[in-house]
């Protein structure tokens, strides 16, 4: 059951992400160029998808456990680290230029273009290099929120 | 890059398909009781595959999870509807681009969906920070290779 609510989960969250256009680095880049041929559209899926999620949220935490899992698995480190602050930059770079942050990395993948097959693999790397420089320099290890 | 096709404002399409991301969130919440972030999601993945330090344990909802997420331009193309996407060019560029992201989101613990979308949504301070690092991050970058020194 926990793998089919996470199959469809994973189908909504994409279909989101293409209906959107999030999955288009072109849009992606040119919501993110200000004095360049702006397009806001993306402000409108961030809004929509946090306003969403909020009261969401909050309908689901009413009951004391989620359907599926025994407990509800929150970050629970609340500290603006290095690490946080580091790494949120050079996510931001990587977006800046490639128009992927991960969730469309994967939407894109059946589309075989070659960026992409050249982004996937390079993010795959950077995920796994990522968690083994991140172990020494924060105290707590277990703190993925995304 | 050289990049710089016109795209056209879509704020219905745009809203809904936010909605869809929001609706997966809250899914990913109510019925599974975690946080759906699709770096934090890859990497529990990868940890069945690579030793992963920290990596969680309950990996087959995640794999689930991205079968359904590569599944959906599938779904939409089969529907017939186009999957529009231009992806940069450059290949040494972009592999520097997946590295980063996947450096900067282990790091970060978080991409724009589990900061943006369900950090937000939880009112956390940490995430509110991240955001507001990344899309400054992202602000400057396009800013420099379109309209700094070198851009054509």
């Amino acid at each position: 059951m926990r793998a089919v609510a996470g199959l469809l989960s994973g189908l909504i969250f994409g279909l989101g992400l293409v209906i959107s256009g999030m999955s288009d680095p072109a849009k992606v880049l040119n919501f993110l160029d200000l004095a360049g041929h702006w397009d806001p559209s993306l402000a409108f899926v961030m809004g929509g998808a946090t306003v969403t999620a909020f009261a969401g949220y909050r309908l689901a935490w009413r009951r004391p456990a989620p359907l599926l899992g025994a407990r509800y698995d929150l970050p629970a480190s609340t500290r603006i680290d290095r690490p946080l602050v580091a790494g949120s930059l050079l996510f931001g770079i990587g977006w800046g230029i490639g128009g992927f942050c991960p969730g469309p990395a994967w939407t894109a993948l059946p589309l075989l273009d070659p960026g992409t097959l050249a982004f996937l693999p390079a993010m795959l790397l950077g995920l796994w290099l990522g968690t083994r420089i991140k172990r020494p320099l924060a105290s707590r290890p277990k703190d993925t929120t995304g | 890059m050289e990049l710089h096709q016109v795209t056209s404002f879509t704020p219905l399409a745009s809203l809904g398909g936010g909605i869809l991301i929001g609706l997966s969130a809250v899914m990913v919440m109510a019925l599974l009781g975690r946080i759906a972030g699709i770096a934090g999601i890859t990497s529990g993945m990868m940890g069945r595959l690579v030793p992963m330090p920290g990596a969680a344990q309950d990996w087959g909802w995640r794999l689930a999870f991205l079968a359904g997420l590569i599944a959906a331009p599938v779904v939409l193309m089969l529907a017939g509807n186009g999957v529009p996407q231009t992806v940069p060019a450059s290949l040494p560029g972009m592999a520097a681009a997946g590295l980063l992201v996947g450096l900067g989101t282990a790091l970060g613990s978080g991409c724009t969906s589990g900061h943006g979308v369900c950090g937000l949504a939880r009112l956390s301070r940490r995430s509110a920070a991240a955001v507001a690092l990344f899309m400054a991050a992202a602000f400057a970058t396009v800013f420099v290779l379109r309209h700094g020194l070198g851009a054509a």
